[in-house]
């Protein structure tokens, strides 16, 4: 479904991303893992057409998204999390959602989804006259989900979600996640910290150093290799 | 509860006034008998004015923060005024409606020339307002040239009548189509830039214009203007001078609720939706897909064309224009009727920019102390009612769905 090959990205002189190759099939959840400065935001960045690569080529359904607009690259079904939820502080929780489905023009189904997406987070919709800079962090990393998903995306790319959460929260998120891939079958590539959780709700992991993939396994083989716990787990 | 805390705060403040006003208020140099005056008697004054007073304030700053304690924070009535709630009762809407109708069009009978030659000038800014609206209101683009758009317009007409003789209803969309186009000419250089960046360069912007029209003699005729601008036709019919204005006076009614209407379509479009995205996060208004060049782009070109057509009215009306029309100072004026009014919300809008060009007219008695009350105003308002006069209020998107709660 989507096929990062030998991706380079440049912040002017400085090299963030060497020669990385991801791939994500249909219906998976796959994690990037890694630590500060790794490259794992970037890659996300460069994926979505905020930061374009220097050279490599990005393939999204066999087609290339290199150098697109980030507009149409969500028009062609990639929506993101931003790392650090970014929600809009000012507009109320229903009107967020609504700015999730900007790019959409069937009302009825948006009403729908929206509904779902009230049933799924009945957190939301409680509060869905509140502003959004109201909400705790744990209800705005659910808001900044449900936001993406307003715009029905085929692949969903998540930054970050346990950043600033209680651990208890962070679990609920990780079942979210989990839910959202098995009831809309979207594809989700997870950005994150926190290894331990993440590759236990993923399919597979790339574990990510100094701006390359050193390792890539199923996510059962990532949890057990000795490196990866030392590195990531602290155990 | 008067706490000794309270007043001992109140006693500082008033001895530091004593002695900040104490060069101009103390002493005063008797230059014909060159002796030094020493006047006491207005240092206790001062002191005793300025206990009262930050008595109050302190007072009132305590009662801002329990009332907002005491306040919901899931309930957001607090941003609705009393005027919002009066509107919204059917039976004070629609006498009101007819009043403001009756009185709108009975205004040039009942007033003087120059009553409504201040009331077009208002109305000029009430366009002006709306226009700037759309960037900093909704688009959340400080822009401190704005007047440079406004120049644009009245010189469009001016040197367009100037050469090739053309007609002020062909200037009309002339002049809004070059602001824009200057609008634009301005939007892609500062596409990456935001908040104070982006005011400075505005800023300069709106400098650059103005110091062209100064410098450039052969194109624009320099500080001496471009005079004999001819007024609005009408079917060419011959007016007089009181004709022209009450004539001029319903055309500015008819374009300011041509732009009421416009801006308010675009409010709550697609494209307005947008604007107040880019407004509130620009990560997240990438995130969701919106195009920000192009959405930043539209914002000033949009806003840019009130301006163009405001500045071709303006030179209509005066007949004569000159860059010293258009200073920095203009700029201030309209993003302060915009701040003061309610950033985003029409009606306020409106009301910034009737009660500050209106009332410096009518207290022409204190003009000596006009910047004095306009920055206390300001800063009062900033306090009090962050949200300005009339607040914002979104048109809420109702939910049909079934209530999950």
């Amino acid at each position: 479904m989507l096929k990062l090959i030998d991706v380079q990205t440049h912040y002017g002189k400085i090299q963030a991303l060497r020669d990385i190759n991801i791939e994500i099939h249909q219906g998976e959840i796959i994690t990037l893992i890694g630590a500060n400065g790794a490259g794992k935001s970037t890659t996300l960045m460069t994926t979505c057409g905020i930061v374009p690569p220097s050279s490599g080529d990005i393939l999204f359904n066999g087609k290339s998204i290199v150098h697109m607009n980030p507009n149409k690259i969500v028009a062609m079904g990639i929506s993101q999390v931003p790392e650090g939820r970014h929600i809009f502080p000012y507009l109320s929780v229903k009107e967020n959602l609504d700015m999730g489905a900007f790019l959409r023009d069937d009302t009825v189904q948006i009403r729908k989804d929206m509904d779902h997406i009230f049933e799924m987070f009945p957190i939301l919709a409680e509060r869905q006259h509140q502003q959004g800079g109201t909400l705790s962090g744990g209800e705005q990393q659910m808001l900044a989900i449900s936001r993406a998903l307003m715009a029905k995306p085929k692949l969903l790319l998540l930054d970050e979600p346990s950043l600033g959460l209680a651990p208890i929260i962070v679990r609920q998120i990780f079942d979210i996640i989990k839910k959202v891939n098995q009831e809309n079958n979207t594809t989700i590539f997870l950005v994150e910290q926190n290894a331990n959780l993440a590759l236990k709700v993923a399919d597979r992991g790339y574990v990510m150093e100094n701006g390359r993939i050193t390792l890539t396994d199923s996510a059962g083989n990532l949890l057990a290799n000795d490196d990866v716990r030392k590195a990531y787990l602290g155990i | 509860m008067v706490t000794l805390e309270e007043i001992k705060k109140s006693f500082l403040a008033s001895i530091w006034f004593m002695f900040l006003t104490f060069p101009i208020m103390v002493i005063r140099v008797n230059t014909v008998q060159n002796e030094i005056e020493w006047r006491w008697k207005n240092m206790i004054l001062i002191g005793i004015a300025s206990f009262i007073l930050s008595f109050f304030w302190r007072n009132l700053f305590r009662q801002k923060i329990k009332k907002g304690k005491q306040k919901d924070p899931s309930e957001n009535t607090e941003k609705i005024s009393i005027f919002q709630k009066v509107l919204k009762e059917k039976k004070y809407y629609y006498p009101g409606t007819v009043a403001l109708c009756f009185f709108v069009t009975g205004f040039p009978l009942l007033f003087s020339l120059y009553q409504i030659n201040i009331m077009i000038t208002a109305l000029i800014y009430v366009m002006l307002g709306l226009g700037l609206n759309i960037v900093v209101g909704l688009a959340g683009l400080l822009d401190l040239g704005y007047v440079a758009f406004y120049a644009v317009g009245a010189y469009s007409y001016a040197l367009l009548h100037y050469h090739f003789g053309i007609g002020f209803w062909t200037a009309l969309p002339l002049g809004g189509l070059l602001s824009a186009l200057f609008g634009i000419l301005l939007g892609y250089p500062v596409l990456r830039l935001r908040g104070d960046y982006l005011a400075i360069v505005t800023l300069g912007f709106g400098e650059i214009i103005r110091l062209i029209l100064e410098n450039w003699n052969e194109f624009s005729f320099g500080p001496s203007g471009i005079a004999n601008i001819p007024r609005p036709g009408f079917f060419g019919i011959k007016m007089s001078l009181e004709g022209h204005t009450i004539y001029l006076y319903y055309l500015m009614i008819l374009l300011v609720l041509f732009t009421i209407f416009v801006v308010n379509r675009l409010q709550n479009s697609r494209i307005g939706r947008a604007w107040i995205a880019l407004r509130e996060d620009e990560i997240a208004c990438q995130a969701m897909g919106i195009d920000k060049a192009k959405t930043k782009l539209t914002a000033f070109a949009l806003g840019a064309t009130w301006a163009g057509m405001g500045g071709v009215i303006f030179a209509a009306k005066t007949t004569f224009i000159n860059p010293a029309s258009f200073t920095i100072w203009e700029s201030i004026i309209i993003l302060c009727i915009v701040v003061l009014g309610g950033m985003g919300s029409i009606l306020g809008v409106i009301s910034g920019a009737m009660i500050l060009i209106l009332l410096p007219e009518y207290l022409r008695a204190f003009s000596e102390y006009r910047m004095l009350i306009f920055g206390v105003v300001l800063v009062v308002m900033m306090i009090f009612r962050p949200g300005g006069i009339i607040p914002d209020i979104r048109r809420a998107y109702k939910y049909k769905g079934k209530e999950t709660h």
